[in-house]
């Protein structure tokens, strides 16, 4: 948790202690984390000095800003209408077969979190998912494992 | 009602010369921008459909020296992708409507509020808005604009949401009014856009307010890009004339098997078959921020509703009771009549809660779940039953 502590301090002094900075040190944690530990949001509370429940009640307000722990690869599949259309669910079995995970859980290795979201705007080309913040549209479930094989080697 | 044909039109994404726009902005009197942007009759273009002349209006009548121009880019309308193409391909014209809004009302302060779903676009926007601040000051506006993030919740998108996100607290909507043109983002006067309006209003102070109005019809001035999905051989964003009837929209767009066509994503409207043709897409038929979806004969509509009840369920952000609930007994009433649970006239009893949603929510989620509900129910019944 030491690490975490040093992160929170690097990123009050870049954003400030004001109450308008707890969303981008939140999302900050979240970038360099993947989630925010009870100790994190206990030391962004200390930082702001405000109490560690209007942390937690920020943060648990918001999807991306997760305070269970996640994979160093946050795995996003749009479940929302056109990409159910066109095949979510073939994507979403693929990538349970490939990481012996199920929607909700983390690999064994801390990796991969598997999770379904809300429209990511791709529709257009569906089904599509977020690795972290970035987009992969037009799945199949072959591209799907080329995809993740990728991740899998940058380890 | 004159029915009209489709017609594309390449506005928002035409290439022009910044400079030269904002210098004739620049040059320009505060009142005569707002009276050309009310001229044009340009209405907002996130969907609620507010006229923008009148929000700089508001704005610029208020006394505090603090104000800010807010750009709204938490596009999160299930079907829409249309602000992620316009700041990918023209972001330098959404910091140039930001600028002639702020020289408009008076305001020296941009924020732009990118959904994070879109995060991966960043470092792009920041380096063109590098570029953009050094031709502003030489041209010699006081004008700077910044980015927020925001971090998955589709209620952000509700203005006073966002501002309590900006603010750093849960995105819960606030009371209205005051509204927040009186009060806004910290509590100042704030004019907040959507990304293709704030794009539409720099394109009127270029072309001037006469030639965007003979586009569209009298209640739906101009054009607007829609993001068009679902069952069309041609996915994609297109820009188009307001005024066509859904019929002229899917002779365009269709696979030839079209049974129904969403209009405005999840918080929109159905427009089934027979109703194609007297169906005018605009502010005097079925409004729409930009979401077309099509469906053809092979989907189920049951499905379709279900995943649209699944998806208020979750982004409902819990505040106010009609809302919060409604969403959820909604999704499980749609269960208990396609399992014969209950009878299919409790449907009847879904579409009275789905009316005291749109009256006792506090906001425009909540307020806007009943439109897909009950176009849906009411003209695919048999779909949700049997």
């Amino acid at each position: 948790m030491y690490q975490l502590g040093n992160l929170v301090k690097e990123l009050t002094e870049k954003h400030g202690r004001s109450r308008e900075s707890l969303m981008p040190i939140l999302q900050g944690v979240v970038e360099r984390h993947s989630y925010l530990t009870d100790e994190a949001m206990v030391e962004i509370a200390n930082q702001l000095d405000i109490s560690a429940a209007e942390v937690y009640g920020t943060a648990s307000f918001y999807t991306f800003l997760d305070t269970k722990e996640r994979g160093k690869y946050v795995i996003r599949v749009c479940k929302t209408i056109t990409c159910a259309m066109k095949g979510k669910n073939e994507i979403l079995e693929t990538l349970e077969d490939m990481l012996k995970v199920k929607v909700g859980e983390t690999t064994a290795d801390k990796q991969f979190s598997l999770l379904e979201t809300n429209c990511i705007g791709w529709c257009h080309k569906a089904p599509a998912m977020l690795i972290n913040e970035m987009p992969y549209t037009e799945l199949t479930p072959e591209k799907v494992v080329e995809i993740i094989k990728s991740y899998m080697q940058k380890k | 009602m004159k029915k009209r044909g489709l017609n594309k039109v390449d506005l928002i994404f035409e290439k022009v010369d910044l400079r030269e726009v904002l210098t004739v902005a620049y040059n320009m009197p505060q009142a005569e921008i707002i009276q050309k942007v009310l001229d044009s009759g340009l209405k907002g273009r996130g969907g609620a459909g507010f006229p923008t002349g009148l929000k700089w209006k508001y704005t610029a009548a208020e006394k505090d020296p603090d104000k800010y121009i807010v750009c709204n880019a938490d596009e999160g309308e299930p079907g829409t992708f249309k602000d992620r193409e316009i700041l990918d391909r023209v972001a330098y014209k959404v910091y140039g409507g930001m600028v002639i809004a702020g020289k408009a009302v008076g305001a020296k302060t941009g924020i732009v509020y990118l959904r994070g779903e879109y995060k991966f676009l960043l470092p792009q926007l920041l380096a063109e808005l590098d570029e953009f601040h050094r031709l502003i000051k030489e041209i010699g506006f006081d004008f700077s604009i910044s980015y927020r993030m925001g971090s998955g919740a589709y209620i952000c998108g509700e203005e006073s949401a966002l501002f309590e996100s900006i603010e750093g607290f849960r995105g819960e909507p606030r009371n209205k009014p005051p509204y927040p043109t009186v009060s806004g983002v910290f509590g100042k006067p704030t004019s907040i856009n959507n990304v293709e309006t704030l794009v539409t209003a720099l394109m009127v102070i270029k072309h001037g307010p006469e030639s965007y109005s003979q586009l569209g019809t009298k209640d739906s001035r101009g054009s607007k890009v829609f993001s068009i999905s679902g069952d069309t051989p041609t996915p994609g964003i297109f820009e188009l004339e307001l005024g066509m009837t859904v019929q002229a929209f899917v002779n365009e767009f269709g696979d030839g098997d079209t049974k129904a066509v969403q209009v405005g994503g999840a918080s929109g409207f159905c427009v089934p078959r027979k109703r194609f043709e007297d169906t005018i897409i605009g502010f005097e038929g079925v409004p729409t921020g930009g979401s077309m979806k099509l469906f053809n004969s092979s989907r189920s509509m049951y499905n379709v509703l279900h995943n649209y009840l699944d998806f208020f369920a979750e982004e409902s952000c819990g505040q106010c009771t009609p809302c919060r609930v409604g969403c959820q007994q909604l999704l499980k009433g749609v269960q208990k009549v396609k399992k014969g649970e209950v009878k299919s006239t409790y449907l009847t009893e879904l579409i009275k809660l789905a009316d005291t949603m749109k009256v006792a929510s506090k906001c425009g989620l909540g307020q806007s779940v009943g439109n897909a509900f009950k176009t849906i129910v009411e003209n695919f019944r048999e779909e949700i039953i049997y």
